[in-house]
């Protein structure tokens, strides 16, 4: 009963959502409205289960870990933001979180961003028993990033044989790259959309199996 | 104190947490773990300030009876209603957050289907933005035509059907050229992050400050 009265909301609010691939609509409007509503109430409800409950009221209420305090008054001032007067008392929290994040996040972005991209890009050109179109690939994926990260560099003028030519090449590069990207992209929608129709034709309506 | 102390503030947080990487001691991993945990603390109140931003623009769409007012209300009862039938209230079979219930039954049958149903929809736009953006008017244009063509074709079976050099050309273009591009793209930007990083931590990047209180 649970499962079919499920499956009968979701294939209406499905429909709904379709409805706007022929123009707006009250439906469509009511169905954009509801998910922005439940979406920020369940982050409410999560946040304060997962995050608020467990690791700050619980241990404040067991009597130990008072230093916590500290977080829990900080994270209050977000709240001054709604009050003019006393509204700068939020750069506090937003200062704490910028700084320390900003702090954490410097080496893990020169780890994952840039050094292992390097490491990533420094392969043997060739190896025995490498096939031909192994060597290939690794040649223009060598080159193919050098010259995209030469059309990327804007304090020189692209002229000459190594901006000039190297930056020609790159877009070229970038425009295989975008179209690979646009056509996988594609694909994972095309998937979603399968999804859905499986959902409206064999869950909702057993029409197919 | 209303801005040379924030300021201060994200100076003296971004230096030590750069500092405490680099030091593997156990001062350094005990300032990392107060980290790890007052952070999610302080960052669940921001959720209150969105919470509160959206509740005050809906209920002021609805007071000054603006265009479209009542949809105002599909925002405003389930943002308070789901908390509520989680923590508060739970009615339902089971009661609370787990399965079966309202709250559940909320997020599984409208919440899942109406985001799943959003992004598919997205192939619709995505197939008639290929249509205008696919005409092989230059040179450029028809490469990108190509590789989008090689790379959908080699992911269905018709792919395979037209020729095993189809998939197989397919992934050759994700694993060499597309990586190629993809990893210049990730350097810039990784470049680009640490010197913002850099900025905000030193003060010259304020923008973040906001104007209240001046």
């Amino acid at each position: 009963m649970y499962e079919t009265i499920g499956i009968w909301v979701g294939a209406l609010f499905t429909l709904a959502i379709y409805s706007f691939l022929y123009k707006e609509n009250p439906i469509y409007r009511l169905a954009e409205h509801l998910v922005v509503g439940i979406s920020a109430g369940y982050g409410m409800a999560i946040t304060y289960q997962i995050t608020v409950k467990p690791r700050l009221i619980d241990p404040l209420l067991s009597g130990d870990h008072w230093i916590l305090l500290i977080p829990g008054i900080l994270g209050i001032l977000y709240i001054t933001r709604f009050i003019p007067r006393i509204s700068w008392l939020s750069r506090y929290p937003i200062g704490f979180y910028m700084g320390t994040s900003m702090g954490v996040y410097f080496p893990l972005t020169m780890k994952a961003n840039v050094l292992r991209q390097l490491e990533g890009a420094m392969v043997p050109l060739y190896q025995s028993g490498m096939a031909w179109y192994e060597v290939t690939g690794n040649i223009i994926m060598i080159l193919g990033t050098l010259a995209a990260l030469i059309y990327f560099f804007f304090s020189k003028p692209h002229k000459g044989l190594f901006f000039g030519t190297g930056s020609k090449i790159g877009i070229w590069v970038i425009m295989v790259g975008f179209g690979a990207t646009f056509g996988f992209t594609v694909m994972g929608r095309i998937s979603l959309l399968i999804g859905r129709i499986q959902y409206l034709l064999g869950d909702w309506l057993h029409v197919i199996e | 104190m209303k801005r040379t102390v924030p300021l201060m503030i994200v100076m003296v947080g971004g230096i030590l947490m750069i500092l405490q990487y680099f030091i593997p001691h156990q001062i350094s991993q005990t300032v990392f773990a107060y980290y790890t945990d007052w952070t999610p603390i302080i960052v669940a109140f921001a959720l209150v300030l969105g919470v509160g931003s959206l509740t005050r623009i809906h209920s002021h769409k609805i007071r000054r009876k603006a265009k479209n007012w009542q949809y105002s209300y599909a925002v405003l009862i389930p943002l308070f209603g789901m908390p509520v039938l989680a923590h508060i209230w739970p009615v339902s079979l089971s009661g609370g957050m787990e399965s079966p219930s309202i709250f559940h039954f909320t997020f599984m049958h409208v919440q899942v289907s109406i985001q799943a149903t959003m992004f598919s929809l997205l192939a619709f736009y995505i197939a008639s933005a290929a249509f205008r953006a696919f005409r092989a008017k230059s040179a450029l244009a028809t490469v990108l035509l190509l590789s989008a063509v090689v790379v959908m074709l080699g992911q269905v079976p018709i792919g395979e059907l037209l020729g095993r050099w189809l998939p197989e050309t397919g992934l050759w273009i994700l694993r060499y050229p597309n990586l190629a591009a993809k990893r210049a793209i990730m350097l810039g930007v990784g470049f680009g992050m640490l010197a913002t990083n850099l900025k905000i931590i030193f003060g010259v990047e304020r923008n973040w400050l906001g104007g209240t209180g001046k």
